[in-house]
């Protein structure tokens, strides 16, 4: 019952891998797969390997798939349009003929009464499986830890980058950031803080300078390029309103005299 | 248990049709492992059929052997993304006439 | 068609050589060693070896002829039952089944030819030191004569079919040489292989019989098969008159292998003389006779001699009336000649006898009336033309004398040695078959005429010589030769005096049951001297009394024109022979180079063609290749499906 519920689910998450553009909805639908198999294993008699599945499998390796996704570009999507001509073609059709054989040739066997995994089982799966692992295949066993090691110097030796300059420390840093000061004027020092006179420390929302005009510099480039910053001066608005009804006095903008860095305007706007 | 092995089969049909269709690379590696699964629930209906647990054992190692694979592989993609600036595929195509 | 019996044949059965004829071996070897000195010694030492070598190569066939008369006179002592004398040399192989040795035998026939060729052959080397006296290859001139008696005297003096082969081979070689003496004119070489490609034929006859001889004989001894040959089949013995016959033709020059002797006077006169006239042209005949015990069982061989020589009998003499070239005249003359040889020999027992006789005396004139044209050659400043010649006989008296001496012979003229030998030949025939009498006849009637006009046209009418031409007498080293040699042509009847030349071959050919010819043998040469008559008669009145332009006449009949074009014998050759092997050569040359070769290439370049269009599977792309393996897996699984299902 179980296993004529999830095939068709996991059919068409195979599918699904086929045709879907973004690697990562690829990724997910891998997913589905994995975890309907080891529902399958668990069906199967087999539950030491229904946990490996999921912690290993599902839960180490497509990680690991996604975490190289992030890194290459999520972005990337393969176009539609096929580069090697009938590729797409020979595919389709070897797979339908490799299907079919497969299929059809398996439906022919007689495969025989299922004995089933009572006895097996009898002392428990993973004490079974235990004695097998250390008692028959620990060769393979031992081989398969050297491959563990293998692979893991491997890919570190692959992933690890050579530093090809000398690692900027601190007073290199610093250097650096006076000599673009001096050359193309950009700005010394962190970002300018919500400051003294700021009503609220939300991302999207700029700081106030002694004026009560929002500084620009203190919202990420990103939020204003996409326009999502939002009016400073009118959520001070909101705010004096509140402190209104509270019965606390707002605090305005302090009259006269600002800082050296205020752009020299002495008009005064005071919000109420 | 015909129906296990069947379902392994059409599984391991769609990862090569996936091998052979997709550019990306790390799409290409997520077929590979499907068709690994596949043959994994090949290996344990088996060993359902016959009542002896040579087959997960078979499988745990086939689990254990890809995890390895698929370290080594994401790293060498990984790689030559770095200086490619790409993960078609296609790229390395210089192996012809 | 040919009536005659046939009676015992003689059995060959030589005794061993002591004695003087312990040195039967030495006749060979002089003009051996001759030749090796004088072209291998000429080679390494030219300036020592020109100054003696045409002497030295003189002496050494003097050397032979005076051994082959001293056997001679010493064989004439003994018994006519003991003239057969045989010396074993070495073996030569001895294979599973085939044993040959070089075995040599002394007997009636050799002997004569023995003297025939070391005697006319050491004359002809005397003439030759005066005539080659200008030409700086002499040495070497003198050194294929010697090769040539060395091989003509091996052909004769062997005692079975493959040492007489090495002869016929050898004397082919020599002939070769000789024609292409003079290697700078392209007429000349294109004549020596002419003879030499038109023999080969001929030899093919002969070594089909040599190897039908082996199997049917088991031997090529002359002994052996003398003995056994009563034992083979008629089928068998027919093949081999027959192929025996086709030898004789390409060395004798008889129809159908005859279009090479008028090239050959392309060669010196000497050599004309020695070879194409007195000695390897009558190889052909020496064969047939000595062949006899197979010709005498196989009649239909016989006749087919018979047809052959009488049909050249009458083209040679065709031929020579109308040739404007003095030796080509005599050339055809020899044609003719050797025809009546081979009838002669075709006619069997009866004939046999008398073809020797009239090879011999036709060595004597005919060999005097060659060398007798080299001395008015000679005097006439190398100028063959006959219509530059006349009235010659006052400027060169000698020539004249003996030249006239040999052509009497030659017509028949009563008490000449041409007489006693041609009529018993033609009295012989009409006995046997009266068509081929009359034919003979005929032929003699032509002979009469062409030669009259060669004499006529050279020592009498009126001189039509080139401006400053001064025809003189040659010198004495040449005239000897021909004295003795006219002598001999008037002499020569002698042999016939008392039949002794009949007796003489009867233990190699038999003796003849006595047939009575149909008429009276007087009248018959009483016929035959009138027949010539009427032919010499023509002659004048066409000649002497006649008028001959200097040029030749265009405007003739149709039968001047095919004479000139010797019956357009060339014209069969070509059209048989040559032009369908050159068409055969060209189409299998094309097959070779298009079909064969363009097969080859072609296999490359389809394969090199078929690789360009596969190679475009390997495109680079790594799932093409992963297509490839996917392709794979089907098979493999299809494979192991189909077997297992």
């Amino acid at each position: 019952m179980t296993f004529w519920i999830l095939a068709p689910i996991m059919v068409l998450a195979a599918l699904g891998i086929l045709f879907v553009r973004k690697a990562v909805h690829a990724a997910l639908l891998l997913a589905v797969v994995m975890i309907s198999l080891a529902v399958l294993y668990a069906v199967l008699d087999a539950p030491f390997l229904f946990a490996v599945q999921i912690i290993v499998y599902t839960g180490a390796i497509l990680m690991l798939f996604l975490f190289v996704l992030m890194l290459v570009g999520v972005d990337a999507s393969d176009s539609v349009v096929e580069t090697i001509r009938g590729q797409r073609v020979l595919a389709i059709v070897g797979g339908l003929v490799l299907g079919a054989t497969l299929v059809v040739g398996l439906t022919q066997t007689a495969l025989g009464t299922v004995v089933g995994l009572s006895d097996a089982n009898a002392g428990g799966n993973i004490q079974a499986l235990a004695n097998l692992l250390f008692s028959r295949w620990v060769f393979a066993f031992e081989v398969t830890s050297a491959l563990l090691i293998t692979a893991a110097v491997g890919a570190m030796v692959l992933a690890h980058r050579e530093r090809l300059e000398p690692k900027e420390t601190q007073p290199l840093a610093a250097a650096r950031r006076v000599r673009e000061y001096a050359e193309r004027g950009a700005h010394l020092g962190p970002l300018p803080p919500p400051g003294v006179f700021a009503r609220n420390n939300a991302v999207d929302t700029a700081a106030l300078l002694p004026d009560g005009r929002p500084a620009e510099s203190s919202v990420s480039r990103v939020l204003a390029a996409r326009g999502t910053v939002r009016s400073a001066p009118d959520l001070a608005d909101d705010i004096d309103e509140v402190q209104r009804q509270l019965g606390v006095e707002p605090e305005g903008v302090p009259e006269g005299g600002g800082t050296s860095d205020a752009t020299g305007d002495t008009t005064e706007e005071v919000h109420k | 248990m015909t129906e296990y092995v069947v379902l392994s089969a059409i599984l391991f049909t769609i990862g090569c049709v996936g091998v052979l269709t997709r550019r990306n690379a790390i799409v290409v590696f997520m077929c590979v492992e499907l068709m690994l699964n596949a043959c994994n629930l090949a290996l344990v209906s088996f060993a359902k059929l016959h009542g002896n647990l040579d087959g997960q054992i078979a499988a745990f190692f086939v689990m254990v052997v890809a995890a390895a694979e698929v370290v080594v592989g994401l790293a060498i993609i990984m790689t030559i993304f770095r200086t490619r600036r790409s993960a078609s595929v296609d790229d390395a195509s210089l192996l012809k006439y | 068609m040919l009536t005659h019996e046939t009676g015992h044949i003689p059995v060959v059965a030589p005794q061993g050589a002591d004695g003087l004829f312990s040195l039967l071996w030495l006749i060979i070897a002089l003009p051996m060693a001759g030749a090796v000195i004088l072209l291998v010694g000429g080679a390494i030492a030219p300036k020592v070896v020109d100054k003696w070598g045409h002497l030295l190569g003189t002496a050494l066939p003097i050397g032979s002829f005076l051994l082959s008369l001293a056997m001679f006179v010493r064989v004439l002592g003994l018994d006519a039952g003991d003239r057969q004398i045989g010396q074993h040399l070495y073996t030569w192989f001895d294979t599973a089944g085939l044993h040959v040795g070089f075995d040599l035998l002394y007997d009636p026939l050799s002997a004569l030819f023995l003297l025939l060729i070391t005697g006319v052959g050491s004359l002809i080397h005397v003439y030759s030191i005066g005539y080659m006296e200008h030409d700086e290859r002499r040495r070497r001139f003198f050194g294929y004569l010697n090769l040539f008696v060395a091989a003509m005297l091996v052909l004769v003096l062997s005692a079975n079919y493959l040492g007489l082969f090495l002869g016929w081979e050898g004397v082919g070689l020599a002939s070769y040489l000789l024609i292409g003496f003079w290697q700078h004119k392209p007429s000349a070489a294109a004549a020596a292989k002419k003879a030499f490609v038109i023999n080969r034929v001929g030899d093919i006859g002969l070594s089909l019989a040599i190897a039908l001889f082996f199997v049917t004989f088991g031997t090529t001894d002359f002994a052996s098969i003398s003995e056994h040959s009563s034992q083979a089949s008629s089928g068998a013995l027919t093949a081999l008159g027959l192929l025996l016959l086709l030898g004789a033709c390409g060395k004798s020059a008889q129809v159908p292998l005859q279009s090479w002797l008028l090239d050959a006077m392309e060669g010196p006169t000497p050599v004309s003389a020695l070879i194409h006239a007195a000695t390897m042209v009558t190889a052909g005949v020496y064969l047939v006779v000595r062949s006899n015990f197979i010709f005498e069982l196989a009649p239909h061989a016989q006749t087919a001699v018979v047809v052959v020589a009488v049909v050249t009998l009458l083209w040679g003499a065709i031929i020579g009336c109308a040739k404007d070239d003095i030796k080509k005249a005599l050339a055809g003359s020899t044609m003719s000649q050797i025809g009546y040889m081979m009838l002669g020999a075709g006619l069997g027992v009866a004939g046999y006898a008398f073809a020797i006789f009239h090879l011999l005396t036709h060595g004597f004139f005919k060999a005097n009336m060659f060398l007798g044209a080299g001395s008015v050659m000679h005097g006439m400043d190398d100028d063959v033309d006959m219509r530059h010649y006349g009235a010659l006989r006052k400027m060169m008296p000698v020539t004249f004398l003996t030249f006239a001496m040999g052509y009497l012979a030659i017509i028949g003229f009563p008490g000449f040695s041409g007489f006693w030998s041609k009529d018993k030949i033609i009295e012989v025939a009409l006995t046997q078959n009266w068509l081929v009498g009359t034919l003979a006849l005929l032929g003699a009637g032509i002979t009469g005429f062409y030669m009259t006009r060669l004499m006529l046209m050279t020592y009498f009418t009126k001189q039509r010589w080139e401006p400053d031409t001064h025809p003189h007498e040659s010198p004495a080293v040449m005239t000897g030769p021909l004295v003795v040699l006219a002598a001999l042509s008037v002499l020569g009847g002698v042999m016939l005096a008392g039949d002794w030349i009949v007796e003489f071959l009867a233990p190699v050919v038999g003796t003849a049951p006595h047939e009575a010819p149909p008429i009276a043998p007087i009248l018959i040469s009483l016929i035959a001297v009138l027949i010539v008559a009427v032919g010499v008669g023509t002659a004048l009145l066409s000649v002497q009394w006649g008028y001959v332009p200097r040029e030749a006449p265009q405007r003739v009949s149709f039968a001047t024109r095919a004479a000139r074009a010797d019956l357009y014998g060339d014209a069969i050759n070509d059209t048989l022979v040559v032009a369908p092997g050159s068409r055969l050569v060209s189409g299998l040359t094309t097959l070779d180079r298009k079909g064969i070769d363009g097969a080859v290439e072609g296999s490359a370049v389809a394969i090199r063609g078929y690789a360009g269009v596969l190679r475009r599977i390997q495109n680079g792309y790594v799932r093409s290749y992963a297509m490839s393996v996917l392709g794979g897996v089907l098979i493999v699984v299809l494979a192991l499906l189909a077997v297992n299902l």
